[in-house]
């Protein structure tokens, strides 16, 4: 028994160790937020300032990539949540021929490495001369944003009890009404969950975008883009307030979610 | 009408699918087989001699990426399992705070969590800096530029993909089954190898199909944290299409890429059913 339990604290142990892992290179992020930096390369520790939040807008071009990042993902989230939820009701409820060869397509372009997704989707627009920016990227963005939302509605979908509906139906609501009324709140918390992942998804991409973006920077390609010359604390405090903001959501769908159960 | 509601639904989300996957594939296929320059223009001449070349003037990368991607994959299943099974198991009420606290860093972009960890590892930087002051290393010790930082980054950055299936297939075990061998006189270590091991096994497969593949794909790792002699595949095959605009050999390097990929992956979707692998993937 007394063996038991200590090899139970080791894997504890063992636990919160990879946790610190985990988050080093994010304190390291915060930290350098707050580096007394003389330069424009932000590497040593050199002493704690607060003044590069007051100069956040230093880099027009950072601004510019940081809105263009947020515009992608939120026009992004929007089409996928309407197509991605259809697509997880159509999977979740019925069966139809060609539901095979959907998770087949659906599975392909989870799984396909996001490397040679964005190449062909440059080898297209190169081969039919389309001029590449904000709607190719956004292309991409929707194409491997979508089978994610989809699975996850499906999955709030098998899950629904049909005769839920049924009563509805038996007490006269049209079908629309049905929907409206019982299904969709029912399905919510999938999509919502499946609106949040594709934002997540999106606002981090990097391989995908440079592919397809053409000249449009946005947030991660800014950064890869400094990394040669040095990339100043405002990334970091950028960073920053990303994290703060998705804690943030997590939190709330977290608390919230156990509030329904 | 009533028949024809999935078809309606499916078919905005499935023709964008199809359009921007099966399309792009074909289009690549046919510049692989082109030749010519930006400056002339590329022309279809189906020469597959592309194929061979760059296979050959390529093969150290490619092998060094799936070396790269079978290593890191490896370590993230050592590393993965134990916590996956702690959380499982003995996470009790707080199992999805630490699933939350496992997943959070990942709010933080890709590409500034690499580079951060390029600012720990730095020769001069605050990890490696004060070792080196205070004897501990030696001064010519360096991690950046070695196969090391390429692979530890790597399993940092696609650690989440191997925890999370194999924690999903893990809670599903019923404790009772557990009970149970150990009921026939089961020891704790045979009722693992027996019971729990086998039941996680998909989970373990969804994980390397999770993280494998990306991994061996990735070159922003390398590209970040290794030196010229890391360099893998994916740091070729952007160079050529974004830099040297080399688009029928890029293109034939992505198309021999994804082949090696899928011949797996369809190996692997075979073997457990695709329904299997996508909830794993989607939770």
């Amino acid at each position: 028994m007394r063996k038991r339990k200590l090899a139970d604290r080791l894997l504890f142990g063992y636990v919160w160790l990879i946790i610190a892992w985990l988050f080093l290179p994010i304190a390291v992020m915060i930290a350098f937020g707050f580096n007394d930096t003389q330069s424009k390369s932000n590497v040593s520790w050199q002493g704690f300032t607060f003044k590069w939040w007051g100069r956040l807008d230093e880099y027009p071009d950072l601004t510019d990539a940081m809105i263009n990042s947020i515009q992608l993902a939120v026009i992004c989230v929007v089409i996928t949540t309407v197509l991605g939820t259809l697509m997880g009701l159509a999977l979740g409820r019925y069966r139809f021929k060609g539901q095979g060869a959907t998770n087949l397509i659906m599975f392909a372009a989870i799984s396909s490495p996001e490397l040679v997704m964005g190449a062909s989707l440059l080898s297209l627009f190169v081969s039919t001369g389309v001029d590449m920016g904000f709607t190719t990227a956004l292309i991409a963005h929707v194409l491997f944003c979508l089978s994610f939302v989809a699975i996850t509605v499906r999955a709030r979908v098998v899950g629904l009890d049909p005769s839920l509906e049924e009563a509805a139906r038996d007490l006269g609501a049209s079908t629309w009404t049905t929907f409206w009324r019982i299904t969709f709140p029912m399905i919510l918390p999938g999509v919502v969950a499946g609106a949040l992942l594709a934002f997540a998804l999106s606002i981090d991409d990097f391989v995908i975008t440079q592919f397809t973006s053409g000249a449009m920077q946005t947030f991660p390609l800014w950064i890869w883009g400094a990394t040669r010359i040095g990339v100043p604390p405002q990334v970091n405090i950028l960073g920053t307030l990303i994290f703060a903001v998705g804690v943030a959501i997590a939190v709330i769908n977290s608390v919230t979610a156990r509030r329904r159960t | 009408m009533k028949r024809l509601t999935p078809y309606l639904l499916i078919l905005p989300g499935g023709l964008w699918l199809a359009i921007f996957l099966v399309v792009p594939m074909v289009f690549m296929a046919s510049v692989s087989t082109q030749e010519g320059n930006v400056v002339d223009g590329f022309t279809q001449t189906f020469n597959f001699a592309n194929y061979a070349d760059t296979l050959v003037l390529f093969q150290t990368q490619f092998l060094r990426s799936v070396g790269y991607g079978l290593a890191g994959t490896i370590i993230a299943i050592a590393l993965a399992y134990p916590i996956a099974y702690w959380i499982a198991f003995k996470g009790g009420s707080r199992k999805s705070t630490y699933l939350l606290l496992v997943l959070l860093p990942f709010f933080v972009s890709f590409v500034l969590r690499t580079v951060s960890w390029k600012f720990l590892l730095a020769d001069e930087g605050i990890v490696l800096a004060p070792l080196k002051a205070s004897g501990l290393l030696p001064e010519d010790f360096h991690v950046l530029q070695t196969s090391v930082a390429v692979v530890g980054g790597l399993v940092y950055n696609y650690l989440p993909f191997m925890i999370l299936p194999i924690y999903v297939a893990l809670e599903r075990v019923d404790p009772r089954s557990v009970e149970a061998a150990q009921d026939l006189y089961a020891t704790r270590s045979a009722a693992f190898r027996k019971v729990v091991l086998p039941l996680s096994l998909p989970g373990v497969f969804a994980g390397v199909l999770m993280t494998f593949v990306p991994m061996t794909a990735d070159y922003v790792n390398a590209g970040i944290l290794g030196g010229p002699q890391n360099t893998m595949i994916g740091n070729i095959i952007q160079t050529k299409y974004l830099v040297n605009n080399d688009y029928p050999s890029a293109a034939a390097l992505s198309f021999t890429l994804m082949a090696a990929m899928l011949v797996g992956i369809f190996a692997y979707a075979k073997a457990l059913g695709t329904e299997n692998v996508l909830e794993a993937a989607a939770r």
